[in-house]
């Protein structure tokens, strides 16, 4: 039981919408999962964020204004931002806290009461 | 664990040489796929972090967007000499020691991005702004590259 995650890549059937997937990186504490999503030009306004049967769902939208002009060199990709990712049932998905910041998703995933580590002490 | 991700199995299928008028199509198609996208990333492990950079212009500015997501601004670097310009810097790493790391996909480290701009510009008025994780630098052409209209007198 070591994964947040396990990640579905599977693309809905009639998917129109094309997306990309960001780069992300999980990091476990006694505590909690933290996921860090790189969506570069979205903002908090362009997220949307859903847990459904223990699979979460990420979509960034970029809200970047169009730059006037002709584009000479292009590496950038026009496509949205989308990821699931598959919860470990240790998460307590009803505490699930995001935030973004300069084109990172930070989501704080606590894990339930019961499967968070116990010191024990002898007496 | 793995960096590099599963691909999805959506490779195009290689046709054989009876596909000669379709191949430029499928050329142009491999591009579009998930897989190149994967494969630039995966060249950035052996050359260490290439951040996505633009480049436009219209008759008064020359205008980069570098895409760089988590940066603090303090830790960019723009720099222009010779008619390159240059954009550098350090991702720090962050996280309290004892984390575990489950899955790292994002680059930490330094990255430096030079390109040459198509025309002189205004050393001395070049902005930048760094917003959403996407920094957008503006450069005033110099007066001598811009366009100019010239006046025809007719007698």
């Amino acid at each position: 039981m070591d994964t947040l995650v396990r990640e579905n890549r599977g693309t809905r059937p009639g998917q129109a919408e094309r997306f990309i997937t960001p780069v992300a990186s999980v990091t476990e504490d006694g505590d909690a999962y933290q996921l860090k999503v790189e969506m570069p030009g979205v903002n908090k306004d362009g997220l949307e964020i859903s847990v459904e049967n223990n699979e979460l769902s990420i979509i960034g939208r970029r809200t970047l204004s169009p730059i006037e002009g002709t584009i000479i060199h292009q590496e950038s990709r026009p496509e949205n931002f989308r990821r699931v990712f598959e919860l470990d049932p240790s998460i307590d998905t009803g505490k699930v806290a995001a935030r973004m910041d300069q084109g990172i998703l930070t989501l704080t995933l606590p894990k339930a009461e019961q499967v968070k580590p116990r010191k024990i002490t002898v007496s | 664990m793995s960096i590099i991700r599963y691909q999805s199995p959506e490779t195009v299928a290689w046709t054989g040489l009876d596909r000669w008028n379709n191949l430029r199509d499928e050329l142009d198609s491999l591009f579009d796929m998930p897989f190149w996208s994967n494969f630039g990333r995966q060249s950035q492990l052996f050359s260490g972090w290439s951040p996505a950079l633009d480049l436009y212009q219209n008759n008064d500015n020359v205008i980069a967007r570098v895409e760089l997501p988590g940066m603090r601004k303090e830790d960019i670097e723009i720099s222009l000499q010779d008619g390159m310009l240059t954009i550098a810097g350090e991702r720090k790493s962050e996280g309290a020691e004892g984390d575990k790391a489950e899955r790292t996909e994002r680059y930490v480290g330094k990255f430096r991005r030079s390109v040459s701009l198509p025309t002189q510009v205004d050393a001395n008025k070049v902005a930048a702004t760094y917003r959403d994780g996407i920094l957008t630098i503006t450069l005033p052409k110099a007066e001598e590259a811009k366009p100019k209209q010239i006046q025809v007198n007719v007698e």
